[in-house]
């Protein structure tokens, strides 16, 4: 071993170095909200898991919360489709504070529960006076301490009913009644899946659009728009970054 | 002290390119010469030896100067209807190219016994106890015969189709009772612990005794003078639940003051038979479960195995998907190798909590907020697919991408380079530090940068080149001590070839298609079998599939590289003070989900 360690002292030195640049964005953002000790606004907050931040790039989570990427996937969730009033808003009932809901889309098909590789989804199909089983789900479960967050159920809904959630806060207290999601606590609105997944919405939505047209136009000239709205919405790919969160 | 750069010094192996390869037809054509009797038949897929002959066809194998199938990748074993069917499959590190299957067949299904393959290959020691463990097959004339996985005292053996695992529902995913009447029960309210698990006969928990002997595999070191201070071994516990082990892995290590006399890993604390889940599944189940292997490079997971099935299925993924795959991989070896093979040594080595490990940590977190924008989650990736991957890079990926490769990621490399190559105080704890010569290293099978620290220049990507990898320009690192040092090394040049071949792929991925066909969640595939492997960051990951054309695998084995290159440890370990065994372990980089499987 060399008596006087210049490696080491090399090694510091960087470390110094690091430490000297992790601060003067801390510093600026500070002094443009006008306050010495602050925890980071949202606004920077995207700004720094960039990749062209230099120095720090954490936040100051819970505080601070970074919105996931329009691709994230959590726990899976189902759509409904809100009652809507004349000026296209959904309509809240007044004593639940929740939203109508018009049309549920799962039509208990069953293909998210044979695809679901822990197997953590359960559906009991409807029945129907006549003895005849519908297409609507009678209960609907998700372990969601088994769920591994895959993401297959919703790749391969026919249906757009089961979309992944960006919710990734679940802690409980108790896992066999608050972590089985039946199917009251599962339904979500869309017009909350458009606010998580823009693109997707709008894509999905053409799509529907078109096909709907399709049943009631010429056959001919409306199977054209509709590829051309499928092709559209397999290239739309979801942005990189979302726009700022503000909390 | 002068610091040698280990490029300095010559390379010591082969530095020779690949010649061709030969398949197993006329692999078994020399062998029918050589050994009287050994081939009983042979296929493209492998050969079938008598089960008499099988050392003496894996010796010629290995000795014979033109095959020289001197690598031992793995044995694994398939239990069919009327006979258990022990595979081999061996490579060869001067030639390349791709692995060779050879076959026994053990038809006598009560008392499965055949020879050990150790004395040609020691990488078969730690191997065969593992297929003693899940099959119940013995292997005569192995030393150490003991379970490996599972605890002593395990009654069955859970890879025999006939086993069911606590808890079983049925032998093939989806089960039935999830759809159309699927009225949740919590699973452990099924409480069936009548019909599916098996106790020893005679089983008393009150009386049960573990065994605790320590079988010595390395040769013992000289104690010096006993008589001048009395001293006796200690056996000394290391872990499960001990932060240098990177998990749950445990040692048992006898020490004379604080040498190591002698080291028995002991395995299985984060055993969840993953090879019994993926019998189970369909194939495509198993994709998002690939990704709990080895969960610091999920990525490679996936392509490994998605390669395998593509290879049954006959699918050729479009060029688009290549490069993505590519980048991927690259990717997830540069964050691995940041994260797990550079920084956890580091910390490993006294440096905790110091910068080293943080400062990869940052550009892990950037790669990481890439995966997530393009597959949805951080490390659980399930991106790829069979044909293609599971939707198109997002708008704007390309450019971060880019940004990362040409100006973030090399200073990175830079900067742990310097950290590295003139650190006195790690120089004077790697250098010359848990040394494995190349000669062992290939016998016993290890590969990854352990192999190349080792000085043998073999990495999957340019001995049997899979994907796009034959279009880029990068070179393999070797080092030539084999020792701590050496590695570290390696994986820090690997993470600047790593910078180039990303850097090449980003500029020409082309646009096109991400699938190829239409994408089907339940399918048969065809009859068959293979062995596919990649260079994953620990090592060459292989995965053995035999379909019996059906929706799920009939074999489901993975041949996992870190579990593998441990088998060395108490070679690397003898000799050396119990302080040193700790950079060791960390030089080997385990991740415990592909050790334990």
């Amino acid at each position: 071993m060399k008596l006087f360690p210049t490696g080491t002292l090399t090694g510091m030195t960087l470390v110094l170095k690091r430490f000297l640049r992790s601060y003067p964005n801390d510093i600026k953002e500070n002094i443009k909200a006008r306050s010495l000790f602050r925890k980071t606004s949202p606004e920077v907050a995207s700004e720094r898991a960039s990749v062209t931040q230099k120095g720090l790039i954490t936040v100051e989570y819970p505080d601070v919360k970074l919105k996931p990427p329009e691709n994230f996937r959590f726990i899976p969730f189902l759509i409904y489709e809100p009652v809507l009033d004349a000026a296209g808003k959904p309509i809240v009932n007044a004593a639940t504070g929740k939203e109508e809901i018009g049309v549920e889309r799962c039509t208990a098909c069953g293909i998210c529960a044979k695809v679901c590789p822990p197997q953590c989804i359960w559906i009991v199909r409807a029945v129907g006076d006549d003895g005849k089983p519908k297409p609507q789900a009678a209960e609907f479960f998700i372990d969601i301490d088994v769920c591994m967050n895959c993401g297959l159920c919703a790749e391969f809904c026919p249906f757009d009913a089961i979309k992944m959630d960006n919710d990734y806060e679940l802690a409980g207290y108790e896992r066999h009644v608050n972590h089985i999601y039946d199917y009251p606590t599962l339904l979500k609105s869309t017009t909350y899946y458009e606010s998580i997944k823009p693109t997707d919405y709008a894509n999905e939505e053409a799509a529907r659009k078109a096909k709907e047209e399709a049943k009631t136009k010429k056959p001919a000239a409306a199977e054209k728009t509709a590829t051309a709205a499928a092709a559209a919405a397999k290239t739309a790919t979801p942005k990189m970054q979302e726009p700022p969160a503000v909390e | 002290m002068a610091v040698l750069s280990p490029e300095a010094a010559p390379v010591a192996k082969n530095h020779v390119e690949y010649s061709k390869a030969f398949d197993a037809e006329s692999v078994a054509a020399h062998l029918k010469e050589s050994v009287d009797g050994a081939v009983v038949s042979s296929s493209s897929a492998g050969i079938v030896v008598d089960s008499a002959k099988i050392v003496d066809a894996l010796q010629w194998l290995r000795d014979s100067p033109e095959l020289a199938y001197d690598y031992f990748s793995s044995v694994t074993a398939v239990d069919w209807p009327d006979k258990f069917e022990v595979v081999y499959h061996v490579a060869s590190t001067v030639r390349g190219g791709p692995p060779l299957a050879l076959k026994v067949n053990l038809n006598d299904k009560e008392n499965p016994v055949v020879s050990s393959a150790a004395s040609v290959y020691q990488g078969a020691l730690q191997q065969e106890r593992e297929v003693y463990d899940f099959y119940g097959i013995r292997f005569a004339g192995h030393p150490n015969l003991r379970r490996i996985f599972m605890w002593e005292g395990f009654e069955g053996f859970p890879l025999r189709k006939s086993y069911k695992e606590a808890y079983y529902e049925q032998d093939r995913k989806p089960f039935e009772t999830r759809w159309d009447q699927g009225h949740h029960i919590i699973i452990e309210d099924r409480v069936p612990w009548h019909d599916n698990v098996i106790y020893p006969k005679n089983f008393d928990p009150t009386t049960f005794k573990q065994i605790r002997e320590i079988v010595r595999v390395a040769p013992t070191i000289e104690q010096g003078d006993t008589k001048a201070l009395k001293t006796q071994p200690i056996v000394v516990s290391v872990g499960p639940q001990h932060p240098s082990t990177h998990g749950v892995f445990r040692m048992n290590v006898t020490l004379d003051g604080e040498t190591i006399m002698a080291l028995d890993p002991v395995f299985g604390y984060l055993h969840r038979n993953h090879e019994k889940i993926g019998e189970r599944n369909t194939f495509y189940m198993n994709v998002p479960f690939t990704d709990r292997l080895d969960y610091l490079c999920g990525m490679s997971m996936e392509t490994g195995y998605v390669m395998g099935v593509e290879k049954m299925m006959g699918i050729k993924p479009p060029e688009r998907v290549e490069y993505i795959r590519v980048i991927m991989n690259e990717f997830t070896r540069i964050v691995s190798h940041m994260f797990g093979g550079i920084g956890q040594v580091y910390s490993d080595l006294g440096a905790f909590f110091t910068p080293i490990v943080i400062y990869g940590l940052e550009e892990r977190e950037l790669v990481l907020d890439l995966f997530e924008s393009a597959s949805g989650s951080r490390m659980m990736c399930n991106y790829m697919r069979f044909g293609g991957v599971w939707r198109d890079l997002p708008e704007g990926w390309l450019e971060v991408a880019r940004e990362l490769a040409h100006n973030r990621l090399p200073k990175v490399a830079d900067e742990m380079e310097t950290y590295l190559v003139k650190n006195e105080i790690f120089d004077v704890r790697a250098k010359h530090i848990g040394v494995l010569p190349p000669d062992l290293a290939v016998n016993y099978g290890v590969s990854g940068p352990m192999l190349r620290g080792s000085g043998v220049k073999y990495d999957i990507r340019r001995a049997d080149p899979y994907s796009i990898y034959d279009r880029f320009d990068f070179n393999i690192p070797v080092g030539t001590n084999g020792d701590i040092y050496d590695r570290m090394w390696c994986r820090i040049q690997e993470i600047r070839e790593s910078i180039k071949i990303l850097q090449q792929a980003i500029k020409d991925i082309p646009d096109g298609e991400t699938m190829a066909g239409k994408k089907a969640y339940s399918f048969r595939v065809p009859k068959g079998e293979v062995f596919a492997h990649i260079e994953a960051p620990r090592g060459d990951f292989g995965w053995y599939l035999v379909s019996d054309h059906n929706t799920t695998p009939y074999r489901y084995h993975v041949r996992a590289a870190d579990f593998i290159n441990l088998a060395t440890m108490e070679q690397m370990c003898v000799g050396h003070k119990i302080g040193d065994m700790v950079g060791v372990l960390g030089s080997v980089d385990i991740i415990m989900g592909s050790v334990d499987r």
